[in-house]
């Protein structure tokens, strides 16, 4: 395939994103990728467990009293919608709808970016409120370690999105790339369902423990 | 573009070529040189240790630096020397058993390599910097967490840093393996080193994720004030031996299942046999893998889980050893009734078998619990843990440097010096670490410095000392073949071995696009079954076209030395906040070149079917 016909945005394949074995590669590889990210959050979902509610000596406040379900709840509404427009803007690229599938990508970021707020915010009530911060003791620590992890794969992704967004606005879509947004919205599904673990792990067996 | 071997270029432009390559030929021979000379500065380390047990009481190096050479001689020969040198041979030699042009990414397969290679250097720059690490290669904690310097620093950051690189090898070798396969090259028909690769890859992307989120939870706790391992503050210390172990086992079958795949090349080919009960070495092989998941408790015996958890490891671990049992078997097997060519590489095979054979033995009786409390952290664990990693992993690279040698480099290693070199290094690694066994039931315990005179220790370590340095001379002797060969360098044909597989389909030296005709697979051992069909050579699968290649890159290096500057700084900021400067540079400069690898096209060229050499090239 010459140079040329990887980079016109006319006579796309029915999916772009898998229509080269350049591409194809990139899925296949990105999926075990996210299995072994899969593994790193279990380890940290491990490490969160066997250290919840642990404070050694320090002064520290429970889980139970520590979260609060509302602002988690309008956070999990958040991301979970982010998801479903990344899907709307993969099924706006498999139609070959570039403008569509940055517009539903534009209204991802921009999810993704309330989320990140809520959880800035929601860190900051911690540490002021309830002194609960990264190093006041090992329930502090994994906390921040879990839900952080989590958050900065938040910031990556969106960084992510936003850069191909801004990199291709001028070319629309093509066969190089198509499986690069289509990685990334892989990558951001990824984000939503730890964050459904965190939702169930953290706060709701949190709130009952 | 093209390789022509007549045309002479300056060191620099040598240099940059090896700086900027994606060519997994290339990246073989980078691996191979990193690996190498961690190898020997793994083996140095071994040297200082048995010289220092030489005898009782010895005075040779102090305790404090004793403790920093026991850890850096672990460390390194098992994250910078053993996975580098299997992954040379990796990258040498599967994407032409598959059939394949190239990886299927290039650029990630360069930017693993610079990754672990400054990891490896960012370790033992330690050496320099205040002392290296010195809680043995586990760095269990509490002691990690205690070590007052920055030694336990270096081997965070550093392995770290490295461990990205090796996870995104692993990623490479399965979407290569999965999706580049030549036509009829089906799963069952893959050659057993290819299987193995595989398998040891699926390995490390679930082994090592846990690692990763270990070793953020010793720099949080060592340089951010976490206190993930601070039981005063609610920590738990067993979280780590967890986290490292549900990692270390699987290593340990990332470690040798490529050795074994090394042997299950080498065995049928010098045997004039295709493998013995090729489907159940598949099985076995998968098996191995499987259970290894499963049984990283039983280096944890002596923790105090309980009785039932001890009892479900154990019998877990015992377990492995069916399918090890099978994997001997099918050697055996192979070489019953073949026709035998007892040539170097065979040689490291045949004396592979029994000595890993013993490592595996020792292995069941480590495995039962109750047993174990008496072994465990005893110089009969050492004595286990060589057998398998030397017996097995060393000598299947040896094995495998000297078989795929005339591939990497179109010479042959001398066969004389190699069976002297083969017999010197085999004497002295029993030499070595026989005795251990013996020394380990006699109660003298692992990583002590010392051990006092007239307990019945003396005899037994000097003798493990002359072991040492007959295996140091084996090592010399393999370095002084490798010169000796490249000085002479006589070429010998693209398949002095009589090979069966595809990677001695392709002419000497390879071109950089291995197959100029996409070959067509009829079976097992594809070589071997057009050799009988009488064509000597592969069928093409498709008719000759232009070639697509991928572009070289300084990205790679780019990246991986942001990380290395990043880990400096970050290891330091502790000191001064100046040192977050450092680490932002480091970043920026990774971050950065992330970023440009992103918004750059880069869609590689092509090398058009017209200018395609000539002379023996393509399938032949």
């Amino acid at each position: 395939m010459t140079h040329d016909e990887m980079l016109r945005s006319d006579n796309l394949p029915h999916e772009p994103e898998k229509a080269t074995l350049e591409g194809k590669n990139k899925f296949l590889g990105f999926w075990f990728f996210l299995g072994g990210e899969t593994v790193l959050f279990a380890s940290l979902f491990g490490t969160y467990l066997a250290l919840k509610n642990s404070f050694g000596s320090e002064e520290g406040v429970p889980t139970t009293e520590l979260f609060g379900l509302e602002l988690v709840f309008i956070m999990t509404v958040l991301l979970l919608t982010s998801s479903l427009t990344s899907v709307y803007a993969m099924y706006h690229m498999k139609n070959h709808d570039f403008k569509k599938m940055q517009l539903w990508l534009g209204v991802t970021v921009l999810l993704g970016a309330a989320f990140l707020g809520c959880e800035i915010y929601e860190f900051y009530h911690y540490v002021h409120h309830y002194e609960h911060t990264f190093t006041a003791h090992a329930f502090g620590s994994a906390f921040y370690t879990l839900v952080g992890f989590h958050g900065a794969h938040v910031v990556f992704g969106l960084s992510w999105i936003l850069t191909l967004m801004i990199r291709n606005a001028r070319r629309g879509l093509n066969l190089y790339n198509a499986p690069k947004f289509y990685v990334a919205s892989l990558y951001w599904h990824f984000i939503d369902v730890v964050w459904v673990f965190i939702f169930t792990v953290v706060y709701l067996m949190g709130k009952v423990a | 573009m093209s390789t022509h071997a007549a045309e002479k270029r300056s060191f620099g432009a040598v240099l940059w070529d090896y700086l900027t390559t994606v060519d997994h030929k290339k990246i073989a021979v980078l691996y191979l040189i990193g690996g190498g000379f961690f190898f020997v500065l793994g083996g140095l380390e071994a040297m200082l240790i048995r010289i220092q047990l030489i005898s009782p009481d010895n005075e040779f190096i102090s305790a404090q630096f004793y403790n920093e050479v026991m850890t850096m001689h672990g460390t390194t020969m098992i994250f910078l020397a053993a996975m580098p040198l299997l992954f040379a041979l990796m990258n040498a030699v599967v994407p032409l058993q598959i059939g394949a042009r190239d990886v299927a990414f290039p650029f990630i397969n360069a930017l693993g390599f610079w990754l672990f290679a400054f990891g490896g250097i960012l370790l033992n720059l330690s050496w320099f910097l205040g002392g290296a690490p010195d809680a043995g290669w586990t760095a269990y904690a509490p002691l990690s967490i205690l070590s007052p310097h920055h030694g336990i620093d270096f081997y965070a950051v550093g392995l770290q840093i490295s461990g990205f690189g090796t996870l995104m090898a692993g990623i490479n070798f399965l979407v290569t393996i999965i999706n580049m396969r030549a036509p009829g090259m089906t799963y069952m028909r893959m050659p057993l080193f290819t299987w193995t690769t595989f398998v040891a890859s699926v390995l490390i992307l679930f082994a090592f994720p846990p690692l990763t989120v270990g070793l953020f939870e010793m720099i949080f706790d060592r340089l951010f004030g976490a206190n993930f391992f601070k039981p005063e503050m609610g920590g738990n210390v067993i979280i780590w031996e967890h986290l490292f172990w549900i990692f270390g086992h699987p290593e340990v079958y990332i470690l040798v299942l490529p050795a074994f795949g090394i042997f299950s090349e080498i065995i049928p080919t010098f045997s004039k046999k295709r493998l013995f009960g090729y489907s159940s070495m598949v099985f076995a092989t998968v098996l191995i893998a499987f259970l290894g998941f499963m049984v990283w408790a039983h280096h944890m015996f002596t923790v105090g889980l309980g009785p039932i958890a001890n009892s479900i490891f154990a019998v877990a671990t015992m377990a492995i050893a069916v399918p090890t049992g099978i994997k001997i078997f099918n050697w055996l097997l192979t070489m019953w009734g073949g026709n035998i060519r007892i040539t170097t590489p065979m040689l490291y095979a045949l004396g592979f078998i029994p000595s890993f054979t013993v490592g595996g033995m020792t292995g069941v009786m480590l495995a039962a619990a109750a047993a174990d409390l008496q072994y465990h952290d005893s110089y009969f664990v050492v004595a286990h843990f060589h057998y398998v990693i030397v017996g097995g992993v060393v000598l299947g690279v040896l094995a495998g440097l000297t078989y795929w040698w005339p591939r990497m480099f179109g010479t042959m290693l001398d066969e004389k010096l190699g069976k002297w070199t083969f017999w010197i290094f085999f004497i002295g690694f029993h030499l070595t670490f026989f005795i251990q066994h013996f020394l380990g039931l006699m109660g003298m315990p692992r990583r002590y410095w010392k051990f006092l005179p007239n307990q019945g220790l003396d005899l037994g370590n000097l003798i493990s000392t002359i072991g040492a340095v007959l295996m140091a001379v084996g090592a010399v002797m393999f370095v002084w073949n490798i010169i000796k060969t490249t000085v002479k360098g006589e070429k010998v044909s693209h398949d002095p071995w009589d090979g069966r597989t595809l990677e001695w389909a392709v002419p000497s030296p390879t071109p950089e696009y291995n197959f100029k005709q996409t070959p067509l697979v009829r079976g097992l051992d594809p070589l071997w079954v057009e050799k009988m069909e009488g064509n000597g050579k592969m069928i093409p699968a498709e008719p000759l076209g232009d070639i697509h290649m991928p572009n070289s890159s300084f990205l790679p290096f780019m990246m991986s030395l942001g990380l290395f500057i990043a880990g400096i700084g970050v290891i330091y900021q502790v000191d001064h906040k100046a040192w977050w400067i450092v680490a932002a540079i480091g970043f920026i400069i990774t971050f950065g070149t992330m970023f440009l690898r992103s918004i750059k096209d880069d869609l590689g060229y092509h090398i058009h079917k017209e200018d395609l050499e000539d002379e023996g090239a393509g399938v032949k």
